[in-house]
């Protein structure tokens, strides 16, 4: 077999009421070739992906996959579960995981007979051990996935396509959560197994490790295919023109003197259930004019960290100061209160309440204000018109203020909950993973509103597990292991991993 | 082959068109029982409409009997809002009539314009402790409302019994478990004369506009739907979230409390325990039939209460059991989950392709 093809996406179709989500896609991917695909946010990667996956149905097109033998044969759209059994595995960007079953029952979920008799978990965990060798992923395969960190759910959803034989291997953004290491790791475990046959199609935002580590590159923009080409061709300004059309400016900073400290974490310790959430006599200070980094895999402390400053939970001993006053009750409303502007990490969950209008959204933070009530009661007029000036100014496209938020695509929820942040001018902002699943122009948008806070004045604390995001907006980067912080010494990306793997010198 | 995909945002035309299309169906699917006990469906249709619509007093039956429902679906619907199940609007309506008789048979005394407001107040107020209890262990420790405010019915209606046997019995009652009659003057006057229709419906249509207002307006109302729709964002947006459960929890309650005083104070004049034939646990049919809209409660109580006293009239004169009613208020209830999920799903009908390439072969 020369033209070893094992799948192919024939101009493919998908619209949703008006939106046209894919636009006549074609695509082919051969024997262990790994294929990444480009696009901003809502350029219809997800969409072709879960077509491929028999999620969604096709409006027209076909796709044809290479049986045992290699002859291409059509496969019955619409079915998941055809999919799985032609070996399509994928990796989901929002994980498809039981919070209340362990890793090790996530990963054969599906996989094993309903009706049989008894499980053969050895045998399971003996492949499971082997690919986990092999990979250099690992998960504790017998915790119970509620209790594991976002990295490691992620592990186990790449472990659980592997399990099952996968030969077309679909990674919806896999690395957003690993270390540098950690994402190395993966890349050069499935290089090896690419080798060995397996096809990855790989779908990133993160330009580097898309020209470091494919074999080609197909780019998408508004549901269209608008250019592919090799890897070893192409550059980042290239691809990054195809992606947005035009060429994105590098974030203009300027170095800054800093201000008063605006939060003080003296000798902070959370006692959490369990070592995830639990933090050890954290001392930090951020500044105004400011950005203080958090890196670190997750898992390592940061949710509690940011828990305690958004004021979900009380610490166990220690002390917060905001702007040098020492916060007594921790509550929401009170950080709030105290100056504190919070970007949540999971925006869906925290951010934003879907089922309610943007208009409404953007004032929930500020119910108590004169603008927003009178005597109780809502200023609707003036709520509108407050929505309407902000989607203007952050750029919030959707159907409309009145819409409820759940329309938005996750870049429009993301300038949502900038809009309501920024606009209350916060003494400190606590951004985490403010840059999470976004295309491009809304990363960017992200950083500029940070870099423009600070300028104001406002100190920002920046949990990231992206390390290009903090090493392009971060004044100080310290690394978050186990609980505890340890201030990274430069600016240096293999120093820091380094310290995020725990390896500190 | 049929496919059924999410729709993104079910129309308005959907969210109002659903009930109304359920509850046309649901009435229409009353034919099948209906032929089954041998009646003419035709006639059995004509004798429902004349027991709504027939006469002066027929309609004002009707309505007598959705003042009650307008009550417990506001209950409902306000709790519901907040995703607080309050499944215990039958036992606050209880505690609620049980309040209006204590203070209303005698030992206190005045003129209606006092005595009114003071029933209705200590129905509200008993209605509300009656969710409190269940709203504490819930912000306090998790118990589930479903199952506090479902077994504290049936403590309350022994509760209720109990006090009929002793303190609230009526001396004069030669023997009946029932309470004194309410005084003359905190009895709810009746609209029209000769009809047992009172101003309890007047209460409970403002109730429904003033829920309505607070829901939609207010910024109490907006912390509602927002600790329902998504009690971890709205914790994150500084909103008290127990606080607002409570609140909720406790009006709900105190609405319910209201349908006891109007019962009691407006139609019977003294307590028993069969003052309510269910009215608590209608009320979620009424609540859910209107979409959780105040509003909409007012419709879905008068379409319900039309069907009990429709379905009651078509059984005398028919001869067929009047448990008929109780047959397409169910049904109509079904058919609006039904719908509710149509609303929310688009069904798409493709031609079916029979290219199934492999099963089972593929892996390794």
């Amino acid at each position: 077999m020369n033209n070893d093809t094992v799948l192919s996406l024939n101009r493919l179709s998908k619209q949703f009421g008006t939106v046209v989500a894919n636009e006549s896609v074609s695509i082919d991917l051969k024997r262990g070739e790994i294929l990444s695909l480009l696009g901003e946010n809502g350029a219809g990667k997800t969409t072709l992906m879960n077509m491929l996956f028999g999620h969604y149905m096709p409006d027209s097109g076909s796709i044809d996959v290479a049986d045992a033998n290699g002859q291409l044969t059509p496969l019955t759209l619409g079915h998941p579960q055809a999919a799985l059994n032609v070996g399509i595995g994928m990796v989901h960007q929002h994980f498809t995981l039981a919070e209340n079953l362990s890793a090790i029952d996530n990963i054969l979920l599906g996989s094993e007979s309903l009706f049989a008799w008894r499980r053969s978990m050895h045998q399971a965990r003996e492949k499971i051990n082997n690919i986990m060798q092999r990979t250099g992923l690992s998960a504790p395969l017998d915790t119970i996935v509620g209790q594991l960190s976002v990295g490691e759910r992620q592990r186990v959803e790449i472990l659980k396509a592997l399990y099952r034989d996968t030969r077309i291997l679909v990674l919806d953004e896999p690395t957003a959560v690993l270390t540098p290491q950690e994402a190395d790791t993966l890349f050069a475990n499935i290089k090896v197994m690419a080798k060995d046959g397996l096809s990855v199609i790989f779908i990133s935002h993160k330009l580097r490790e898309v020209l470091a580590f494919s074999h080609r590159i197909a780019v998408l923009r508004h549901g269209k295919k608008v250019g592919e080409i090799a890897t070893k061709d192409a550059d980042e300004k290239i691809i990054s023109r195809l992606m947005v059309g035009a060429d994105t400016p590098p974030t203009p900073r300027e170095t800054m003197d800093v201000g008063a400290p605006m939060l003080q974490l003296i000798d902070l310790s959370v006692t959490g259930q369990s070592a995830r959430t639990t933090l050890e006599h954290i001392n930090l200070t951020v500044s105004a004019n400011e950005i203080v980094g958090i890196a670190g895999v997750s898992g390592n402390g940061q949710s509690t960290l940011a828990k305690v400053i958004s004021g979900l939970i009380a610490p166990t001993s220690g002390q917060v100061n905001i702007d040098s006053e020492q916060v007594i009750q921790f509550t929401p409303a009170n950080l709030l209160k105290a100056g504190v502007g919070r970007i949540p990490e999971d925006r869906h969950h925290d951010g934003v309440i879907g089922a309610m209008s943007v208009a409404e959204n953007l004032a929930i933070e500020s119910l108590d204000s004169n603008e927003i009530q009178k005597n109780g009661f809502l200023r609707r007029q003036q709520l509108t018109l407050n929505a309407q000036r902000l989607s203007q100014k952050y750029d919030i496209r959707g159907p409309g203020t009145e819409a409820p938020a759940r329309l938005l695509s996750g870049g429009n929820i993301q300038k949502l909950i900038l809009a309501r942040v920024f606009e209350a001018s916060p003494k400190l902002i606590l951004a985490n993973q403010p840059t999470r699943g976004l295309d491009m122009g809304a990363v960017s948008e992200v950083g500029k509103r940070l870099l423009q806070a600070r300028k104001r004045g406002a100190g920002i604390l920046l949990i990231s597990e992206d390390l290009d995001e903090l090493l392009a907006l971060a004044d100080r980067i310290i690394v978050m292991h186990d609980g505890a912080l340890h201030p990274a010494p430069s600016h240096d990306r293999a120093q820091i991993g380094l310290i995020m793997a725990g390896e500190i010198s | 082959m049929i496919r059924i995909e999410p729709r993104e945002a079910p129309s308005r035309r959907l969210t109002i068109g659903i009930p109304i299309a359920s509850a046309i169906l649901a009435l229409l699917l009353a034919a099948i029982p209906l032929s089954f006990a041998g009646a003419n469906i035709g006639e059995a249709y004509q004798q429902m409409a004349k027991g709504i619509f027939g006469s002066m007093f027929a309609f004002t039956e009707m309505l007598t009997r959705a003042t009650p429902l307008i009550f417990t679906g506001l209950a409902a619907t306000l709790a519901f809002r907040a995703k607080l199940w309050n499944i215990g609007a039958e036992g606050q309506l209880y505690l609620g009539a049980m309040a209006a008789v204590a203070v209303g048979t005698g030992w206190i005394s005045g003129p209606p314009i006092l005595l009114i407001p003071m029933i209705l107040i200590a129905g509200a107020l008993a209605g509300a402790l009656g969710m409190a209890g269940p709203a504490y262990l819930k912000t306090r420790f998790g118990a589930d409302e479903v199952v506090t405010t479902l077994l504290l019915n049936f403590i309350i209606l022994i509760f209720i019994q109990m006090m009929l046997e002793g303190p609230l019995k009526d001396p004069m009652g030669m023997g009946w478990p029932q309470s004194s009659p309410v005084v003359d003057n905190a009895i709810l006057p009746q609209i029209l004369p000769r009809m047992r229709l009172h101003y309890g419906l007047v209460i409970a249509l403002v109730a429904a506009v003033i829920a309505h207002v607070m829901l939609s307006k207010s910024v109490w109302g907006l912390k509602l739907r927002a600790v329902g729709e998504n009690a971890a964002a709205a914790l994150h947006a500084g909103i008290g979230v127990k606080r607002t459960l409570m609140s909720a929890a406790l009006i709900s309650g105190a609405v319910a409390g209201l349908a006891g005083v109007s019962e009691v104070a407006g139609l019977r004049g003294y307590l028993t325990n069969d003052l309510s034939p269910g009215y608590g646990y209608t009320g979620i049919v009424v609540a859910m039939l209107a979409g959780l809209s105040p509003l909409g409660v007012v419709i879905a109580a008068l379409f319900i209460a039309s069907v009990f006293v429709g379905a009651d009239t078509m059984s005398r004169a028919m001869g067929v059991s009047s448990y008929l009613a109780d047959l397409v208020v169910s049904m109509s209830l079904i058919c609006v989950l039904i719908g509710g999920f149509i609303a929310r799903f688009t069904i798409k009908i493709t031609p079916s392709n029979k290219k199934l390439s492999t099963t089972g072969s593929g892996a390794e």
